[in-house]
């Protein structure tokens, strides 16, 4: 198994006449994700790369069975096309998109919560269970399929912690968003990935900024029966540039480095310094 | 986006939030001029885009009309934590029974807006958070329904020992930052301190207010608010070019693609004992030109040793970097070496455009900061 996304996902392509929107569904249909349809308003009736386009979701929807879609659309119609998306049935929404609106996120988010639909994001590289499917935009050949299942905050860095776990290879690694405001969190995943029968290990990849690494932690301490290993980035990164300190206050947290690291040894996390230390930890738990 | 106090009092006063009578001022004339008009004694505290002014001298109360082109001397032309004091303003004394604190942010936990009170005021909230979390009193609210105004009553009611004259004045003004706040697109809306004066009214003494940077895009009167002068020149010029720039006191300057894994290469640069001269992300789509713009902002940092360039490919192709690389080091004469780590997407052609270069290749990350570190001398 893996989480989220699997061989009998069927994706529509949000934007899918756009540059990026057109280049990705190829990656991911070459991949041998069942990329069903794409969607641009006005262009249906057309096909990108072998794939029907439609006017709407809910004709997309009905015409292919979809259950998930991928968005890519500028940050300025990104959480129209959310809406779109969880008013189509559809179960899962990834977007792409780096830029959109906070309070837009927090009103759409909220409508998607209503109709059972989960948004993936947005500013994520989305999900990939290596072997069975894609629904993003990470490199795929630095990925394998194997028994890590990796969640991050990060798109980058997740792509350099997954082509570190060496042998053991991932189960699903799912790229959450660094925005405030997401669809998807760590605990989200979390509690995905302990349920899978085919993740044997986790690894969370954090970021300074907010208290969604303290809550993992704490949940993993009380639930979690995998081994989970942990990374913080922006050790050294200035104070105040980049860490939204308000968002942290409602917990009483101020969202540093050191606090994150000293709730993951609280929980048990196994706190990962450099990347490549990956594989010998992982090599000691499994 | 950061705006100044006065600013945002200005945002507050069309919002119908009750603020002291104030000028804000350029001059010590100025000052003068706006203390007679107002009336003594007045407070000129200086504008600025940092916390801590009151600390470093940028507060001061004035008693007599003769003092005050001094004092305001004094404070314009400071540097508080590195910006300099260009405006000032010129405020009422207020008559002060009490001070409270009064707040909107969205909670990134529960995904809403909060509204947040304490009768904790004139302390910064999150001393208040981490000392006495129990003094703070908050009501979550929904962003279809906004605001309600029993929900401002009772946040009122709880700060003001159940006086329901003073919660109802308190609902009036939450409910009018409410409107601030989802209108313009805040990230954070504060009053710190929200004063009850000597009569029983409500006055916002402070203000600040911060706009979502994601929203700036449908608010050209959050963007017109921007105060240019007190941002770093080289991280506006990189974030023109689609850069996401921040100068730091090191000396390896550094190329990455991607917030996360730039941050991750700073810390391992530290971990192997040396000293970032800057984060540096040169964002998701490469174009050679961005790699251009990129190495000239960090080359004109003085302190870079060596830079390191950290690509893990994926929308950002190898080749581009490498050919902006190139590029760069056609236009300017870079003396400093650089170290490049390019993995992922055309991963291969981009070692073969740099083959024969002076470019130091290193296979993994862990190689390459340890040998930017090494040749930046070590870091110091």
């Amino acid at each position: 198994m893996s989480i989220l996304i699997d061989e009998k996902t069927r994706v529509l392509v949000q934007g899918i006449t756009g540059r990026d929107g057109a280049f990705h569904a190829q990656a991911m249909k070459s991949y041998g994700t069942q990329v069903v349809g794409g969607v641009t308003p006005g262009k249906g009736g057309q096909s990108v790369e072998g794939i029907p386009v439609f006017d709407s979701v809910a004709e997309a929807a009905r015409a292919t069975g979809a259950d998930a879609s991928i968005i890519f659309v500028p940050a300025a119609f990104a959480t129209d096309a959310m809406y779109e998306a969880a008013d189509g049935g559809l179960k899962l929404v990834v977007c792409v998109a780096e830029g959109v609106p906070t309070l837009d996120m927090v009103r759409v988010l909220e409508y998607c919560r209503g109709r059972g639909t989960r948004v993936l994001g947005p500013n994520c590289p989305g999900a990939i269970s290596p072997g069975k499917a894609k629904v993003g935009i990470m490199p795929a050949a630095s990925f394998a399929r194997g028994c890590v299942g990796v969640v991050s905050r990060s798109g980058t860095l997740t792509y350099e912690i997954a082509a570190n776990t060496g042998d053991f290879g991932q189960s699903t690694v799912i790229g959450i968003g660094g925005d405030p405001v997401i669809g998807t969190s760590f605990l989200d995943c979390l509690e995905l990935f302990n349920a899978d029968p085919e993740t044997r290990a986790i690894v969370l990849v954090g970021e300074i900024g907010g208290t969604d690494e303290e809550r993992a932690a704490d949940w993993v301490k009380r639930n979690c029966r995998k081994p989970v290993f942990g990374f913080i980035a922006g050790q050294t990164a200035p104070p105040g540039k980049r860490m939204g300190h308000a968002g942290a206050i409602i917990s009483g947290g101020t969202g540093t480095a050191p606090e994150k690291i000293a709730a993951f040894e609280a929980a048990g996390i196994e706190v990962i310094y450099e990347p490549q230390e990956l594989p010998g930890r992982l090599a000691a738990k499994l | 986006m950061k705006v100044h106090e006065y600013q945002a009092k200005e945002i507050f006063e069309q919002a119908g939030i009750p603020v002291p009578r104030e000028v804000v001022c350029a001059t010590p004339a100025e000052c003068a001029a706006a203390a007679r008009a107002i009336g003594l004694p007045v407070v000129i505290k200086a504008q600025v885009l940092v916390g801590g002014r009151g600390k470093a001298g940028g507060v001061k109360r004035v008693e007599k009309q003769e003092q005050v082109e001094a004092a305001a001397g004094q404070i314009l032309g400071m540097d508080i934590k590195g910006l300099r004091v260009e405006k000032v303003l010129v405020a009422e004394c207020a008559d002060i029974a009490k001070e409270y604190y009064v707040g909107i942010i969205v909670d990134r936990v529960g995904r809403k807006p909060v509204l947040m009170a304490s009768a904790a005021g004139g302390v910064e909230i999150e001393q208040v958070a981490r000392e006495t979390p129990e003094k703070i009193v908050k009501v979550e609210i929904d962003p279809a329904a906004g605001l309600l105004g029993f929900q401002g009553r009772n946040v009122g009611m709880a700060l003001f020992d159940g006086d329901a004259k003073l919660a109802r004045s308190f609902a009036g003004i939450a409910a009018r930052l409410y409107r601030v706040f989802a209108s313009r697109d805040c990230s954070l809306i504060e009053i710190n301190p929200l004063v009850r004066l000597g009569d029983g009214s409500l006055l916002a003494l402070d203000a600040k207010v911060n706009f979502d940077d994601n929203a700036l895009f449908r608010h050209p009167d959050n963007e017109a608010m921007r105060d240019r002068a007190a941002e770093e020149p080289k991280e506006v010029e990189a974030k023109e070019a689609g850069l996401s720039y921040i100068k730091l006191e090191g000396n390896v300057g550094c190329v990455v693609n991607g917030a996360g894994l730039a941050m991750a290469t700073m810390d391992l640069i530290k971990r192997y004992g040396g000293e970032p001269a800057n984060f540096l992300d040169v964002g998701g789509s490469s174009s050679p030109d961005k790699m251009v713009t990129a190495m000239r902002i960090i080359l004109s940092d003085p302190n870079v040793k060596a830079i390191l360039v950290n690509i893990f490919g994926g929308i950002t192709r190898c080749d581009d970097i490498a050919t902006g690389l190139l590029a760069a080091k056609k236009q300017a004469d870079i003396r400093v070496p650089v170290v490049a780590r390019l993995t992922g997407t055309n991963a291969e052609p981009a070692r073969a455009l740099l083959e024969g270069t002076d470019v130091t290749p290193a296979a993994t990350m862990a190689e390459a900061v340890k040998k930017a570190v090494e040749l930046a001398g070590g870091g110091k």
